[in-house]
């Protein structure tokens, strides 16, 4: 080669680096490119042209991974914290919690109870609470099944006071009166009007009566959209849930409707003169409270609302370590409750074993490949692609097959006297089988890196090795080694994370002590649906992950990364 | 090491041939001896016999008898295989028999040394042939797994083991119900169906956006070349149970949980990676002074990459398609979260089968996907080959 190439700064010739310096230092203006504008401008541009064409090419590639891959990552990151759910099925209970403090072992206000009788109602029409049941009840056990019988039980508080009001007056039982007492005169006409196709016209409050009347309007405002958008029904013709009844109740107790002359004003007035009599029977929510259920009265449950009612939560991380939220602070489970602690650690702990038994296995089928001539190299190449092609499945199902009790091992092993027949040896449903069933899948990426390292390695660093008086190990140990490191790095860090996040595998022949941190996540996805925290235990596996990833990239380079020899 | 390398070959002394032979006789003699119930007995035997077959080929006999000598071993061993273990015993005893008639020459006449270099010590020697055992037997780790599968397979009875009349070789003992059962059963043939309509699509659409990209990453000023190709690249990384999890949570919300078009949108995204490192590999390799020498000659930019540039860097996203076809082919994680029973794909199949009910139909449809992957195998092989011929590299 001519130092032409080799040192460009040293050309004297017309080049693009010439032409740039001689713009910088020529007094007498910028050189020119042939259109005339400055060249320095000319080739930015050309540049820029160069990059926004490349841009262009690895754009829908790009947006695509970040749509369909990328976003649902966040998406799970996200839900690992997410925790709307308690505020949004119980909004007044956990404004009534605010000032109750979760340490103390006593019962909150009654305004909480209160509270609770409104949201637990409109979440038992909206068949919201089981859900909300069973997130508490991954908290503390029981809560599915006291939201459950609460949601069925919570009607009991609000008939009370429906029957007296009807005993009243029929009218206190009927749509029609209730719907002009509640709504707008020009709804009430719309919705008259409305035939039944389309959209329902929008509920609308009659004015002034959310004054008068502030929690009936609000319950009956939800009721009757409710009714609207969920049921497609009318208003007009459905009568209200006995909760409004309630909120009338209270609402008259509370306040003075004797100046109201609006629709329907005798029914209310003499429902007022009513509730002020003595006779008139009142129900006290925490009673209410206890008779659907007694857990009610037991604090445990306001502090398990009162610790997860934040829209986001660090309850599922502290889980997935093995803490949980107390309303002290996090703290650490019993005992006998840890196991992710356990399972993290035994993820670890066999990946690395697998990842040691690899580069052990590994090591001489790479060294043999490098230093055989080409043409058996290939053949025997062949030998380490075919289980990299085949079927993950094929090669799970085969190491059932070979490691079962009636399989082909204790069979061979039988026969040939060595384990006794009715000694056949355990090596499915346990950690061996998935080490070795892992082992095999995984070689072949750690037999590839290492391959292609060693085969840059010359041969002559260990002849002049030896003709220098070297022993053999001496040469391989101090010579050839030392430059296969790097094959070896970029192996274990590849099988490493590879087999941290495996599934499969474990779950067929790994039984129950030899289950990953994967099976576990897959357990709450789609058996115990509880998905924050299979969320958690997933992003804590993906930080592991990336930290490796991280570190693949900065030792080997992603661009390096050979598939197929 | 050079083929031209010749050291000399010379007959052993009786001594060093007895004593190698009996080693390696009394290790056979220990393993058939324990089969048959004392293991000492057999190793005695064995030594001994092995070392007067050494003596007898060695000594009395002549060179040229080699022949007839091996002969007459393979037939004796099958005889005694058959006495004491039947027919599996009578093929097992003719390969002994085989082998130690050529061990016994190989040995005997130090035709081990015959390919090695003539300074090589006693010790290396016995290294170099230990260090090619160990190889050996981890390749027949590799293998085995894969082979074992395949006569069972052809298992005449619901069970993954060998049955005594398949041992005896008894035509009664195998049968093809199970190919029967895998191209009959709808289960089967409708999980053959959906795999087959989700992966060429999720290939295309992996291979089409992907080739672009790495044609798009191959130029030499791409701003942020580093983080993009790590986001390229991380379906691959990514634990599938996380991806899994992810795309669950994020389809459902958009709706795509249980359809077709969401299994293809994840697979094709995972079958990404693949297609980006075989298109770019190629890449690194391509002559860009092709490209402006058919611009210079008049070709706009959608002539020059179908004629000129496609045609060279087709190996790479041919077999990046194999890939991601295989990718696709063979994914279950993924499929088990955000398919649907409708959607149910070969390895979903095989799965449940693994995990609930046991039946060797998984075997049959493991026999047949070895197949299809030895094709692939060979068509990659064949592909990386005339890439390297195509960019003037000597193919490997």
């Amino acid at each position: 080669m001519s130092d032409a190439t080799a040192e460009p700064d040293k050309i004297s010739g017309p080049t693009p680096d010439n032409a740039l310096r001689a713009g910088d230092r020529a007094d007498d203006g910028p050189v020119l490119a042939a259109d005339g504008t400055p060249l320095k401008r000319s080739l930015s541009r050309a540049l820029r042209a160069q990059k926004l064409r490349a841009l262009a090419l690895i754009a829908p590639l790009l947006i695509f991974v970040l749509v369909s891959f990328i976003a649902p990552i966040f998406d799970m990151l996200f839900r690992s914290v997410e925790n709307q759910i308690v505020g949004e099925t119980l909004p007044r209970t956990v404004v009534a919690l605010a000032d109750y403090d979760a340490t103390s072992d006593e019962l909150p206000r009654d305004e909480v109870f209160e509270a609770a009788y409104y949201d637990i109602f409109i979440a038992a029409e909206r068949k919201e609470h089981t859900r909300l049941g069973s997130r508490l009840n991954y908290e503390q056990t029981g809560s599915s099944s006291l939201f459950r019988k609460s949601g069925r039980g919570i009607d009991d508080i609000g008939e009370v006071y429906q029957d007296q009001f009807e005993d009243l007056d029929e009218n206190w039982d009927e749509a029609r009166p209730w719907a002009e007492l509640m709504g707008d005169p020009d709804w009430i006409a719309a919705q008259d009007a409305w035939g039944g196709e389309g959209r329902m016209p929008r509920f609308e409050l009659r004015d002034g009566i959310s004054d008068l009347l502030p929690r009936t309007a609000e319950t009956y405002q939800i009721f009757a959209r409710f009714m609207q958008t969920e049921e497609g029904e009318s208003p007009l013709e459905e009568e209200p849930w006995t909760v409004v009844h309630t909120a009338l109740y209270q609402d008259l107790l509370a306040g003075d409707v004797s100046g109201y002359t609006g629709p329907r004003a005798d029914m209310l007035v003499a429902a007022d003169a009513l509730v002020e009599s003595p006779g008139f029977e009142t129900v006290v929510f925490r009673d209410a409270f206890e008779e659907i259920d007694e857990d009610w009265l037991n604090p445990e449950i306001w502090q398990t609302i009162k610790t997860y009612s934040p829209t986001y939560t660090s309850g599922y991380f502290l889980n997935s370590i093995d803490m949980q939220k107390t309303p002290e602070g996090p703290a650490l489970r019993d005992e006998d409750e840890r196991i992710y602690g356990l399972l993290f650690q035994r993820t670890l702990w066999m990946s690395m074993i697998i990842t040691f038994s690899c580069i052990l296995l590994g090591y001489p089928i790479a060294y043999l490949l490098s230093n055989l001539p080409m043409r058996t190299a290939n053949l025997l190449m062949i030998l380490v692609l075919l289980p990299f092609w085949t079927s993950l499945l094929v090669r799970t199902s085969a190491w059932k097959v070979m490691l079962q009790q009636q399989g082909v091992i204790n069979d061979v092993l039988v026969w040939l006297g060595m384990v006794a027949d009715d000694g056949r040896l355990v090596m499915i449903n346990n950690q061996f089988g998935t080490i070795v069933a892992m082992t095999h899948i995984l070689l072949p990426f750690m037999i590839l890196p290492m391959y292609s390292v060693m085969s840059t390695i010359p041969p002559s660093y260990v002849r002049a090795a030896k003709s220098l008086g070297a022993t053999n190990w001496t040469t391989f140990w101090r010579v050839y080694f030392p430059q296969s490191v790097p094959g070896i790095g970029a192996g274990s860090i590849l099988v490493f994370i590879l087999s941290i996040g495996y599934y499969i595998t474990p779950e067929i022949v790994g039984g129950t002590s030899g289950i990953f941190i994967s099976n576990r996540i897959a357990y709450h996805i789609s058996s115990s649906l509880n998905w924050g925290l299979a969320a958690a235990l997933g992003t804590i596996l993906l930080v592991v992950v990336l930290v490796l990833y991280w570190a693949y990239d900065r030792i080997v380079g992603i661009d390096n990364v050979k598939l197929g020899g | 090491m050079s083929e031209a390398i010749l050291t000399p070959i010379e007959k052993k002394p009786i001594g060093f041939t007895a004593g190698v032979l009996a080693a390696a006789g009394a290790f056979a003699g220990l393993l058939v001896g324990t089969a048959q119930g004392s293991g000492f007995v057999g190793l005695v035997i064995g030594a001994l016999l092995m070392a007067a077959l050494g003596f007898i080929a060695m000594q009395a006999l002549a060179e040229e008898m080699e022949k007839p000598v091996r002969w007459a071993l393979i037939a004796l061993a099958a005889i005694g295989g058959f006495f004491l273990g039947g027919y599996p015993g009578l093929i097992l005893g003719a390969l002994f028999g085989w082998f130690f008639g050529w061990f016994v020459y190989w040995i005997g006449l130090g035709r081990y040394r015959a390919h090695l270099v003539p300074y090589l010590t006693g010790g290396q020697v016995l290294w170099h042939y230990t260090f090619r055992i160990i190889c050996g037997a981890i390749f027949v780790f590799l293998i085995t797994p894969i082979l074992v599968v395949m006569p069972l397979s052809f298992n005449a009875e619901d069970f993954f083991t060998f049955t005594p009349e398949m041992l005896r070789f008894d035509p009664e003992g195998y049968s093809l119900k199970h190919y029967r059962d895998f191209l009959t059963n709808p289960e089967w043939t409708n999980a053959v169906k959906n795999s087959l309509m989700i992966a060429p699509v999720a290939t295309f659409i992996s291979v089409s956006l992907g080739t672009l990209a790495a044609i798009g990453l191959s130029q030499s000023h791409v701003p942020g070349k580093r983080a993009i190709m790590a986001i390229l690249i991380s379906p691959m990384i990514v634990p599938l149970i996380i991806s899994a999890t992810g795309m669950y949570f994020f389809y459902s919300k958009i709706g795509i949980v249980g359809t077709y078009w969401g299994v293809v949108l994840a697979h094709a995204v995972l079958g990404i990676p693949f297609v980006i490192i075989t298109v770019t590999a190629t890449l690194v390799g391509f002559d860009k002074s092709l490209t402006r020498a058919a611009a210079n000659m008049g070709a706009n930019p959608v002539t020059t990459f179908f004629k000129v540039q496609m045609p060279l860097i087709l190996p790479g996203v041919i077999s990046g398609g194999l890939f991601a076809f295989i990718t696709s082919f063979d994914e279950v994680v993924v499929v088990l979260f955000i398919g649907s029973a409708e959607l149910q794909t070969l390895p979903w199949q095989m799965f449940t089968g693994l995990r609930e009910q046991i039946s060797p139909t998984i075997l049959a449809a493991a026999t047949i996907l070895v197949g299809i992957s030895i094709c692939l195998l060979t068509a990659v092989e064949i592909l990386r080959r005339r890439s390297e011929r195509l960019r003037g590299l000597s193919p490997g």
